[in-house]
C-alpha cells in the first residue's frame, strides 16, 4: 500500500531537507519504492542534497501545468535504482501550486511508489499547506531549541486541522524526528532533552539524530547521509527511524553522553 | 568563562522548558478559542438571519478560557424597530 509521507517543521534550518533525503535513501535501501518531491518552489534544494542539481530538465511545476509528463520530470537516484526524485521548480513562485494540480501528481505517484515523501518548505504559507494536504503520516523534524519547537506545535495542529485526512475526521500519522541533539550539553542543562520536547509536543517519537560532522559532509557531497556514511551515528538514527515508518516496533535509542575518564574528571568544557 | 561564572551558572534548559509551557499552553487555547468562536458566530449568525435582517459586523462572540470557569460572550447589536419605544440594542450574555 502506498504512503504519502510529509516531512515538516514550520521553522526552517531544522534539516527538513537533510532528513528527507536521509529518510528517502534508507527506506530506498530496504527495499521499497520511493519518491521524493520537493514543494518549496521558488528555493528548491532537496536536488543540491541529493546531487541531482545537474540532471534537472523538468519540475513539478512543468507536470502541473501540462508541459511535461510525469515520467520526464522524475529524475533516477544514480545509486539506488528505486529512488526517485521530483524537483520544484527555481523560477517559479509558490503561486504555481494548485489544488488539483498537487492532487493529480500525488495520485500518478502513488501508483508507482511505495512511498510518496513530500519536502515541505519552511513556513505555514501555501508551499506548507500543499504539501502536508495530502499526507497519511507525518514527520515533524524540530531541534531541541525554544522556537522550532514552537513553530513544530503550529504545524501539529495545521496537521490536526488542514490536511484531507482531518477534512475526513481521521488523523493524519504523526511523528517526532529530533535532529541535531547534543546528549552532552542536554545531560549539562544547556539544551532541552528529548524527554522535554517529547512532553512538550506529546507525539510518538520516530528518532533522535544526533549532531553530527558526517551531514555536512553529506550536503557537500551530495548524497544522503544514509549513504555517504552509513556507519556514522546519525546515518543510524535515520535508518533506525525509516525501519520504524515500515512497521517495525523498536525502542528509540536515545543519545547518550559518552565520556571519558579524564573527560569525566575535567568536564568537556574547556574555559 | 570565570571560576565563578563556571559555578554559579544556572542551567538554561529548564528555563527554556518552563517558558515553552507556559507560551504554549496560551496558543493552544487561543487557535482553539478562534476556531470555536468562528464556528459559533457563524451559526448563531445563521439562526437570527432566519427571522430578521442583521448586520453581520454587529454580532460578537467572545470565548474566554478561565482555569476554574470559562465564559462564552454573545453580543448582537439588532436594527432599531419601527417603534421609536423600541431598545435599539439586545445584549445577552452566558
Amino acid at each position: 500500500m502506498s504512503r504519502v509521507l510529509v516531512v515538516t517543521s514550520g521553522k526552517g534550518g531544522v534539516g527538513k531537507t537533510t532528513s528527507t533525503a536521509a529518510l528517502g535513501a534508507a527506506l530506498a535501501q530496504s527495499g521499497k519504492s520511493v519518491v521524493l518531491i520537493d514543494f518549496d518552489v521558488g528555493l528548491r534544494n532537496l536536488d543540491l542534497i541529493m546531487g541531482a542539481e545537474r540532471r534537472v530538465v523538468y519540475d513539478l511545476i512543468n507536470v502541473i501545468q501540462g508541459d511535461a509528463k510525469l515520467a520526464q520530470a522524475l529524475i533516477r537516484d544514480k545509486r539506488l535504482e528505486n529512488l526517485s526524485l521530483l524537483p520544484a521548480s527555481q523560477t517559479r513562485d509558490k503561486d504555481a501550486l494548485t489544488t488539483e494540480g498537487v492532487a493529480k501528481v500525488i495520485d500518478q505517484l502513488r501508483e508507482k511508489f511505495d512511498w510518496v515523501i513530500c519536502d515541505s518548505p519552511a513556513g505555514i504559507e501555501r508551499g506548507a499547506t500543499h504539501a502536508m494536504y495530502h499526507a497519511d503520516v507525518a514527520v515533524v523534524v524540530t531541534n531541541p531549541e525554544v522556537s522550532s519547537v514552537r513553530d513544530s506545535d503550529r504545524i501539529i495542529g495545521l496537521l490536526d486541522s488542514k490536511t484531507a485526512k482531518a477534512e475526513k475526521g481521521e488523523q493524519v500519522e504523526k511523528h517526532l524526528l529530533v535532529t541535531r541533539y547534543d546528549a552532552g550539553r542536554a545531560a549539562r542543562g544547556e539544551m532541552l532533552k528529548v524527554e522535554d520536547v517529547l512532553e512538550i509536543l506529546s507525539i510518538p517519537l520516530l528518532g533522535v539524530v544526533p549532531e553530527s560532522e558526517e551531514v555536512l559532509r553529506a550536503s557537500n557531497l551530495g548524497s544522503p547521509v544514509t549513504l555517504s556514511a552509513p556507519n556514522s551515528a546519525a546515518a543510524r538514527a535515520y535508518s533506525d527511524a525509516a525501519r520504524r515508518l515500515n512497521g517495525e516496533k523498536s525502542d528509540v535509542i536515545i543519545p547518550t553522553e559518552r565520556k571519558s575518564f579524564l573527560g569525566k574528571l575535567f568536564g568537556s568544557r574547556v574555559a | 568563562m570565570s571560576l565563578l561564572n563556571f559555578f554559579t551558572r544556572r542551567s538554561s534548559a529548564p528555563v527554556a522548558r518552563e517558558r515553552l509551557q507556559i507560551l504554549l499552553a496560551h496558543e493552544r487555547a487561543a487557535t482553539g478559542k478562534s476556531d470555536l468562536a468562528a464556528i459559533l458566530q457563524e451559526e448563531i449568525l445563521a439562526v437570527i438571519a432566519k427571522h430578521m435582517a442583521i448586520d453581520r459586523d454587529k454580532v460578537q462572540v467572545k470565548l474566554d478560557r478561565g482555569d476554574s470557569f470559562s465564559t462564552l460572550e454573545i453580543d448582537i447589536e439588532m436594527p432599531a424597530l419601527p417603534k421609536p419605544a423600541a431598545k435599539p440594542t439586545a445584549r445577552k450574555s452566558a
